[in-house]
């Protein structure tokens, strides 16, 4: 894709710009190379709750200020923390841009970290755990990266365990903003209706001055291989069983990645464009009235994480039946490979999934945020054409090579009955 | 003109035409996109169905898709997911509506694909049959859902039986069970026609062509059993318990879903009633209420407000997520909130951030190809005026403090209020 301008400052900030004229509208985001997966054990959660504090002021931009400064100005604004990153972004009418680039700038080095502020949001941050805890899926998901991951840091949840939410202080949420929140661990990036050069010198004089310094060595320890499949039964009150199926995939800059994303287009049909009821998946699981529903993710990642099969089981069938009718599909595929015309439906959904992308400028900002994070900020652009030069022999080989029990966690959800009182029935 | 306000749609540069069966296209020419996006409506809601059907009208939009005259249901999906084309139907209130996006290249196999799910569905047995597994498995999974649970004990506290919005598009499970194939087939027999159609299309497309493509589709659709538009009533004042309380054993945080009657989008003080709204629980960070309830007090990682406003009188509702040891103290600081708002006029500040914050958001708003159409169909479907967005600024800025007032008193009645919760044991709030 062209007019990239990639531009790094002498405080070490990278600085991503995409002119988009479309709509008189901009999306600016700052995107920190950290998140859940640089997370020691005894401070999970940490990076999420920083996120949080972010919200809660400046010296120049006191707590709600922002709130009301960026509502006004008819724009949005929010942050996500996941287990590679910590984004926050703006997105304004073109003429309001002025005031997302003084918020960023000023509460990079700057925010507040206030003692009450930080105890409140410690009980809202307990609450958003909370919340996911209703849901059961959320119990398989926590005991299935734990499963997966017995060392590296993908092995909990973005939230956090709840024990550190309760025990970590102001003073260790402080530190660890502070070391990570730096020019040279971060990058600036603005996708819409302005002019290139104007817009790199509103950054340089905004983002010029904060001191700079080396990127922060970065806490992460590596997976060992695993050594034979894993299994993880979770028991919630309920009446749904779900059943996941996950292997071990690549990091999101192994060309390897594209092979399996290709695949999952194939199998599952999540390529972003439709919803596909074409997909083997699909007929194999819902069609024969096995599932209600089943989804696949593949989520790019800095390091080595997951790709993973979900299925919500109907009434009365079994999550042993969808394990035989998953495992009869990758076998197929392992051992048949795709025809030509699948393979073309993929490719064409994926064109229509990157027009469909570009309509939106925040969206393109996130990808251009996404892909500094992931080490290659060609990476979005690059997305589609890496995925055309997938071939049927690709897909068949990263069938084999990573569809195996060795790359293998599997995960049940089995719904007990309780009665109101909470006691099992 | 500003570059913002010549970019909005309106009465100039949406093509309108409306075919003699009744069918209303609407198209919006966006060249800096390489897509296309449908969007349309029909008369043929929740609202038709009886008590004992509920959930019909949605399984009827569910199961377009499964199976037409010329087409069985991996020809119709094959069709699309080949182009990366993308098309559905959902059953609401008011009207069943549809979606779909594709490149512009496809546009007709779009037009032709909602035609034909539209006018000659089969309803297969055994995919009917296969949704409707799929519907109870949804909603046997909502039961333990304190989200839904919460939302469904208001609802049903607020609209008596009497009127339709007690019950939920989706139905329930015993309705949804005793739906019979015959149902589906009369129920599309008599309610899905060209009468009160709207269909609108915008993307990288040339209006001419696409009304022709939409003509050729539609144009020869008729259905003289089409019954006239149902309207929903007032609700009587409810009988029921307002503070309902739901137990959902094995849960860690307990959802509260507050609700009254709020005005249907054509009511004269709708706009002032969302700019009240948005005071009580949007603006910033959820508003007073989240400023209350989360910002200073620390009891919920959620709590705002909404007001519905379609075609009939929908509810304003405040939600949060507490433990279940604030709910008590999360309620009372919303009721606060309330009689504030009721009984205080908003400062000019307070009036001038969200005027300011409604007006501004335009841009956001009409960035998408989706978002443009979604704001063309609703000026059709509420007869606001294809002028309506351009003329949406003098609207909000002619609302004073004195109207905000009005409409809050008029809708937020504490007596009146709704107050269900749902959660790991039974409250009583």
């Amino acid at each position: 894709m062209p007019n990239l301008t990639h531009h790094t400052l002498p405080n070490g900030l990278t600085v991503l710009l995409r002119e988009a004229h479309s709509a008189p509208v901009i999306s600016w985001w700052l995107a920190y190379r950290v998140g859940s997966r640089n997370e020691p054990t005894g401070k999970t959660g940490i990076s999420h709750w920083v996120e949080h504090m972010m919200f809660k002021g400046t010296k120049r931009f006191p707590a709600g200020a922002l709130d009301r400064e960026i509502d006004r100005a008819g724009g949005q604004w929010n942050a996500f923390t996941s287990m590679d990153a910590t984004k926050y972004f703006e997105t304004l009418p073109a003429n309001k841009i002025d005031i997302a680039l003084e918020a960023e700038a000023d509460r990079m080095t700057k925010a507040l970290f206030d003692a009450d502020e930080t105890e409140s949001e410690r009980t809202v941050i307990i609450s958003e755990r909370q919340g996911a805890e209703n849901q059961p899926t959320f119990w398989l998901q926590e005991e299935l990266r734990g499963a997966a991951f017995r060392v590296h840091g993908y092995h909990h949840e973005i939230i956090g365990d709840e024990t550190d939410l309760r025990t970590m202080t102001r003073d260790d949420l402080y530190a660890h903003y502070r070391r990570h929140y730096q020019p040279s661990n971060a990058a600036a990036i603005a996708v819409g209706a302005f002019d290139t050069r104007e817009m790199l010198a509103k950054i340089e004089q905004r983002f010029g001055a904060i001191e700079g310094g080396a990127a922060p060595d970065l806490f992460s320890r590596t997976e060992p291989e695993q050594q034979g499949e894993r299994r993880v039964t979770v028991e919630r009150p309920g009446n749904t069983a779900f059943f996941e199926l996950c292997h071990r995939a690549p990091a999101a800059t192994h060309e390897d990645w594209f092979k399996l994303r290709l695949l999952d287009a194939i199998l599952s049909g999540s390529s972003g464009a439709s919803d596909n009821k074409t997909s083997r998946l699909y007929q194999a699981l819902v069609k024969s009235e096995i599932a209600a529903g089943v989804g696949a993710w593949m989520t790019p990642t800095v390091d080595p994480y997951l790709y993973s099969i979900i299925v919500t089981l109907r009434d009365g069938r079994s999550p042993a039946e969808a394990e035989a009718a998953l495992l009869k599909e990758i076998a197929r595929l392992s051992a048949d490979g795709v025809s030509e015309a699948e393979l073309n439906k993929a490719r064409k959904q994926t064109r229509a999934a990157f027009a469909y992308s570009r309509e939106s400028v925040t969206e393109q900002a996130y990808g251009l945020a996404q892909s500094f994070i992931l080490g290659d900020v060609h990476w979005f652009d690059k997305f589609s054409d890496r995925l055309m030069r997938v071939s049927a022999a690709d897909v068949q080989e990263a069938a084999a090579r990573y569809l195996v029990p060795q790359r293998r966690i599997v995960g049940i959800l089995n719904p007990i009955a309780q009665d109101e009182e909470g006691a099992p029935a | 003109m500003s570059e913002i306000q010549a970019s909005i749609p309106n009465a100039g540069n949406i093509t309108r035409a409306q075919l003699d069966n009744g069918v209303t296209l609407l198209v919006y020419e966006n060249p800096a996109v390489l897509s296309v996006n449908v969007m349309g409506s029909l008369q043929a809601g929740g609202i038709y169905e009886t008590p004992r059907q509920s959930g019909l009208a949605s399984l009827v939009a569910g199961a377009l898709m499964t199976g037409t005259r010329g087409r069985d249901f991996d020809a119709i999906h094959g069709s699309l997911e080949d182009a990366g084309a993308d098309l559905g139907f959902r059953g609401h209130m008011h009207k069943l509506g549809f979606s779909g996006k594709a490149l512009a290249e496809d546009l007709g196999l779009l037009l032709d694909g909602a035609s034909d799910c539209l006018r000659n569905p089969i309803f297969p047995a055994e995919h009917v049959e296969r949704l409707r597994g799929e519907r109870l498995t949804w909603l046997q999974y909502s039961n333990f859902d304190t989200r839904y649970r919460a939302a469904k004990a208001m609802r049903q506290a607020l609209y008596p039986e009497t009127h339709p919005y007690h019950y939920g598009t989706y139905g329930d499970e015993a309705s949804i069970a005793d739906i019979a194939l015959d149902d589906l087939k009369n129920f599309h027999a008599e309610h899905f026609g060209p009468a009160g159609m709207i269909l609108v299309i915008v993307g990288a497309v040339d209006a001419a062509d696409a009304i022709g493509l939409a003509a050729d589709a539609f144009g020869d659709w008729r259905n003289p059993e089409q019954p006239a538009i149902r309207q929903a009533h007032e609700p009587e004042q409810s009988t029921a318990d307002l503070r309902p309380s739901v137990s959902v054993p094995g849960k860690t945080q307990s959802d509260i879903s507050m609700g009254i009657v709020g005005p249907a989008r054509k009511a004269g003080d709708y706009l002032a009633a969302q700019l009240a709204n948005s005071v009580l629980g949007e603006f910033g960070m959820m508003g007073r209420i989240g400023k209350s309830v989360r910002e200073e007090k620390g009891l919920a990682y959620y709590a705002y407000s909404r007001l519905g406003g379609g075609h009939g009188p929908d509810p304003w509702t405040i939600s949060a997520g507490v433990n279940p040891e604030n709910v008590e103290l999360a309620i009372a600081s919303i009721m606060e909130e309330i009689e504030r708002l009721t009984t205080e006029a908003v400062t000019d500040e307070d009036l001038a951030d969200n005027q300011s914050y409604f007006t501004g958001r335009m841009p956001l708003r009409l960035e998408s190809n989706e978002g443009i159409a979604s704001n063309i169909h609703s000026m059709e479907s509420f007869n606001l005026g294809l002028d309506y967005l351009a003329n949406y600024d003098d609207m909000i800025y002619r609302i004073t403090t004195a109207d905000l007032l009005r409409a809050a008193r008029n809708y937020l009645r504490p007596e009146r209020m709704v107050v269900a919760v749902a959660g790991p044991e039974a409250s009583t709030p």
